[in-house]
């Protein structure tokens, strides 16, 4: 594992509050696997000490350059949207375990489901499975329509159906609302956003195989420090550290 | 022997730097970062008795040049501990501080003989002080009488040479100290966390859902250095000093104001690194200032030089 310094190349606000932004650098090579996360240093001479946990949205490997997305809402990120393009971030990874796609060789479409700032990685796991030949149908969930991103690029890869809490855009509603018709081939769930989200996705796909990627608070990123434990009944500890035993985990693993 | 060379009881340390207790796991995630070789020694993830899953999430909460976090204590149990945790230290030949909690003084007692009669461990470090479980730990701590009492029984069936750590959230750490001392610890660890608390302006509530948890990081470290200093001068036990040190340079003023080793917590979780990378720095700075070994550093300021450092 290791700690990378990559070089900002844009850093731009694409929806409310949510910015994009692109880095490249030698560390690049490694991050080859959808649902990994990077452990983001905010700045160098920051009283906000802890790395943020942001989801790897995309990888152009023949230019090493990754993309983040992520949330400008609490003081952290805030300043990490103040980096513009020349500037250094001293990221850790790729960290956790990503999207396992061996198993889908057998199964010809999969259902991707994002809510909010758990949409992001979902673009490059569905990049991954279009490669494969893999029929790609996402629901996105925002908000309202102004904290809505990325519906075109997702649009480029498969069928993409979008909700809104407001109803100003796509279907009125969460992500669930959505899932009723997309489920009946039996797709493949793959699903990323807080847990009361994925919760609800999970009692919606049952009989259904599929993944889930959880968000938590963390600390060190690396299974150190417990910050980001979660329930379950599979292991005989009782619980899986979200940081190194997932972030993504086989539906009906954890207890959410 | 190397000029950063610390000996304490039961602790002898190529260098002064220790990993703190819950800030490193049992060592094994940060193995695949560098070679643990390379630390002065290593602090465990507290033990007790049975396993315990901790407290519910968010565990962790940031705050101004620190952290909040409420764990728990989790743990796989103390008899798990050695059987699958120790084992995997085998490779690195440097001490082991085994740091022990209970919610009962029966607990500590069984856990200490358990974990102190391990070959591999070379000291206990007595879990006074921990903020967030809701029996014991911190019970013991602010309360003179029976963290003598306790560290007395603990004494008596460890196997090994016993550090106290103790809170900050006391009135009077010199005389929780005093008390330790002369209930026979053979050292002192501290300081622990302080209990704070951070809320959501938004909702009101509590960002940790322990509601309060222990302060952490660079924010604390005066504290600690203040506490370190004037215990340090009440009490001729050696002092693992540790709160929010974070460069060589903290490790440094640390063991100017009365700490023997050092140990680092939060610092990891913002870099891995920053062990391995304190070590290397330690004698570029012992140079700058013309001192050899870095054992000299301890207590310097208390100390009168009767030669100007610059000559010796």
């Amino acid at each position: 594992m290791k700690k990378h310094l990559l070089n900002v190349t844009s850093n731009i606000e694409i929806a409310r509050n949510i910015f994009e932004m692109k880095l490249t650098g030698s560390g690049v090579g490694n991050m080859t696997t959808p649902g990994q996360f990077l452990h983001v240093s905010v700045g160098n001479h920051s009283s906000k000490l802890l790395r943020r946990p942001l989801s790897i949205c995309d990888v152009d490997l023949d230019r090493e350059e990754v993309t983040l997305l992520y949330r400008a809402q609490g003081e952290g990120t805030k300043q990490l949207s103040q980096k513009s393009a020349g500037e250094v971030v001293d990221v850790l990874g790729p960290l956790g375990n990503g999207f396992d796609l061996a198993d889908m060789d057998k199964n010809k479409n999969a259902l991707l489901i994002g809510g909010g700032i758990g949409v992001p990685p979902l673009y490059y796991l569905g990049k991954h499975l279009k490669k494969k030949g893999i029929e790609v149908t996402f629901i996105l969930g925002y908000q309202s329509i102004e904290d809505s991103f990325y519906i075109e690029k997702f649009k480029d890869i498969g069928e993409t159906i979008v909700t809104t809490v407001d109803g100003s855009l796509g279907i009125k509603g969460f992500v669930t609302d959505a899932m009723m018709n997309v489920v009946e081939n039996e797709p493949v769930i793959y699903s990323v956003g807080p847990a009361i989200m994925l919760k609800a996705v999970e009692e919606r796909a049952v009989g259904l195989r599929g993944y889930l990627s959880l968000e938590e608070r963390m600390g060190c990123g690396i299974g150190a420090c417990f910050a980001c434990v979660c329930p379950t009944e599979t292991r005989e500890s009782g619980y899986v550290k979200i940081c190194s035993d997932g972030p993504v985990f086989k539906m009906g693993e954890v207890v959410l | 022997m190397s000029r950063l060379h610390v000996a304490l009881p039961g602790l002898n340390m190529k260098n002064p730097i220790l990993p703190a207790s819950g800030c490193f796991g049992f060592g094994k995630e940060y193995a695949k970062w560098y070679d643990l070789s390379v630390l002065g020694g290593i602090t465990i993830k507290a033990a007790t008795l049975e396993g315990r899953f901790g407290n519910p999430t968010p565990r962790v909460a940031e705050t101004e040049s620190g952290m909040l976090n409420a764990i728990g204590l989790q743990n796989p149990g103390v008899k798990k501990i050695i059987e699958n945790e120790i084992p995997a230290l085998e490779p690195y030949n440097i001490p082991i501080l085994a740091n022990i909690a209970g919610s009962t003084e029966e607990e500590y007692i069984e856990v200490t003989r358990q974990i102190s009669s391990s070959a591999r461990i070379s000291a206990v470090e007595l879990n006074i002080s921990c903020p967030n479980v809701k029996e014991g730990g911190i019970q013991f701590g602010t309360h003179y009488k029976s963290a003598a009492d306790l560290t007395r029984k603990v004494k008596a069936v460890s196997e090994k040479p016993v550090y106290v750590k103790l809170s900050p959230n006391v009135s009077n750490i010199v005389e929780m100290a005093q008390a330790v001392e002369e209930a026979g610890a053979d050292g002192l660890s501290m300081i622990n966390t302080l209990v704070g608390m951070k809320l959501d302006w938004r909702t009101g509530h509590p960002i940790l859902a322990n509601k309060t948890g222990g302060l952490s990081g660079p924010a604390i470290k005066p504290v600690a250095i203040r506490m370190i200093y004037e215990v340090s001068q009440k009490v001729s036990l050696p002092i693992i000093g540790m709160g929010g040190v974070s460069t060589a340079e903290d490790v440094l003023e640390m063991m100017s104001a009365g700490a023997s080793a050092v140990a680092v917590g939060t610092a990891n979780f913002v870099n891995p690194y920053v062990c391995p990378e304190i070590i290397e720095q330690l004698p570029k700075l012992l140079d700058e200032i013309g001192v050899e070994n870095i054992s000299e550093m301890t207590g310097r300021s208390t100390k009168q030089w009767k030669t100007p450092l610059s000559s010796r």
